[in-house]
């Protein structure tokens, strides 16, 4: 019998995966595994509209499920555990081995987590998986007081969204300005006086440095040693790529899987393996069109992306042209809904160069003289035509 | 023939589909999204494909 080609990592990146070996022609068999119990779903609505409305569900945001993968092995809510890549094998924690032809890594990310001198649980929140959506709009009911530790876009978006919900929500940061990195000083410091406008109170160049309370929580202790009274909190302060089952093997797992521009996995003395490959969030990759500098890239389109790159790779036996997409991300904060491309953070500048920034608007980036990204509130015509740009 | 349906409310216009289905999908002068409610099955693979890059997930083929 052939051996499977085995994802591991059910959302996503595991089903695009799935999805573009069959549209490439491959026949044989495909074994997905995922940790968590439900088939893939779409996890930006979860601090956005789903996480706004009455009922989080996985419904709501399962993907529609294609004829063309209906033969696809689903392995769900089980964990692979560990990895012999000479063998070709990686085995789940109950202990079940399989074989592979060729694997497809696309564990993404989980959030990272503080861990405080009063380390209490109950009350406090994360933002990743639909179980957390569910665990937290439960406790969002109008006039609950939020505070939300980090100023980027999900802690942004999680902010208005229970800001909307009628809570009182404070969002404290150690950054000037909130969503900085991605966004650049104009635009970020627009959004934050949109945010403000509608209710949303910022306390910036502050950390939290304890918890209080005692069966759950009652408030937070900023660095400064001022207590903020809470009847949630919930952290958003980055992601960690989830690497860890393939610890022991030959393979450079430092901050994600690194991979070269075929998207194969690279092994420590930098030689690729022939049937590792990486696809989404959990992937340090090169991106040609800025340069050789390999990074992850934690945008919606990127899992699709090198899904379609390398289920084409695998079903046609052929590595093609080196992978370079565009990366493109939005966001909904209240009623701005912003939409980029390119890699803004990679920007040393930015100018305005349509609109008015306290209406629709679009900004270049540039780092030295080359173009590295734009982003506009509105105006989509104007910021899909930088899709081009990038094209090349 | 397929049967195509954008949930309006869910759609943000920020016309990703355009760049897979042209013929089906496009922002207007107005920057909104119109389309066609049937297309040929020659573009089901365009539809599906503008399907799975929506950011709202707004877009449904009905069959
Ligand atoms: C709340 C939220 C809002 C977002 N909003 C936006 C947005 O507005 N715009 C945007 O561009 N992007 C947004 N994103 C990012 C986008 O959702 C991600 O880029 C995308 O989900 C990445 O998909 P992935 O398949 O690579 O990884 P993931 O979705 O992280 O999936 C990895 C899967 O693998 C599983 N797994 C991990 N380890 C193992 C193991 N050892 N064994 C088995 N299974 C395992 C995980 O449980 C998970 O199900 C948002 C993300 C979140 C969480
Ligand atoms: S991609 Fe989705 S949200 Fe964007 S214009 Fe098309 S249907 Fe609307």
């Amino acid at each position: 019998m052939t051996k499977p080609v085995v994802i591991v990592g059910a959302s996503m990146g595991g089903l695009r995966s799935a999805e573009a070996l069959r549209r490439f022609g491959y026949t044989g068999p495909i074994t997905v595994i995922g940790d968590e119990p439900w088939a893939p779903y779409n996890r930006p609505p979860l601090s956005k509209e789903v996480l706004a409305g009455d009922v989080v569900s996985h419904e709501t945001v399962a993907f529609p499920q294609r004829a063309a993968t209906a033969d696809v092995g689903w392995v769900l809510g089980r964990r692979v555990v560990s990895t012999d890549l000479e063998h070709n094998t990686v085995t789940t924690d109950d202990g079940e081995v399989f074989e592979y032809s060729n694997l497809i890594v696309a564990t993404g990310l989980r959030p990272k987590r503080q861990v405080y001198p009063n380390n209490i649980h109950a009350g406090r929140h994360i933002i990743r998986t639909i179980d957390d959506a569910m665990a937290l709009r439960a406790e969002l009911k109008p006039g609950v007081r939020v505070v939300v530790l980090g100023a980027g876009f999900i802690g942004c978006e999680t902010a208005a969204t229970a800001r909307k919900l009628g809570c009182e929500v404070t969002v404290v940061a150690p950054g000037t300005v909130p969503m900085l990195r991605p966004l650049g000083e104009e635009l970020a410091t627009e959004l934050q006086r949109r945010q403000e406008a509608e209710g949303v109170r910022f306390l910036l160049k502050r950390s939290v440095a304890d918890l209080v309370g005692e069966s759950r929580i009652e408030g937070v202790t900023l660095d400064d040693g001022t207590e903020l009274a809470c009847d949630v909190f919930i952290e958003a302060i980055g992601s960690h790529p989830n690497t860890e089952w393939l610890e022991g093997s030959d393979i450079d797992i430092t901050d994600g899987l690194l991979c070269n521009a075929n998207l194969r996995a690279l092994k420590t003395s930098g030689e690729a393996w022939s049937n590792v490959w990486g696809v989404g969030d959990v992937v340090r990759f090169p991106n040609s069109i800025f340069d050789e500098i390999p990074r992850r890239v934690e945008h919606w389109n990127i899992p699709s992306e090198c899904a379609k790159y390398v289920g084409s790779a695998i079903a046609t036996g052929e590595a093609g042209e080196v992978f370079r997409p565009i990366p493109s991300f939005w966001s909904d904060q209240f009623d701005v809904h912003i939409l980029a491309f390119g890699l803004l953070a990679l920007a040393d500048r930015n100018k305005l160069v349509e609109g008015a920034i306290d209406g629709d608007c679009v900004f270049e980036y540039y780092r030295g003289d080359k173009l590295v990204g734009a982003a506009g509130i509105g105006l989509r015509s104007v910021v899909q035509g930088y899709r081009k740009v990038f094209e090349g | 023939m397929i049967k195509i349906n954008v949930d309006m409310t869910k759609c943000q216009h920020y016309g990703m589909c355009v760049f897979e289905a042209p013929n089906v999908f496009k922002l207007n002068t107005d920057d909104k999204l119109e389309y066609t409610a049937t297309a040929e099955d020659s573009e089901r693979a365009n539809v599906e494909a503008a399907v799975d890059v929506c950011p709202m997930q707004a877009i449904f083929i009905v069959d």
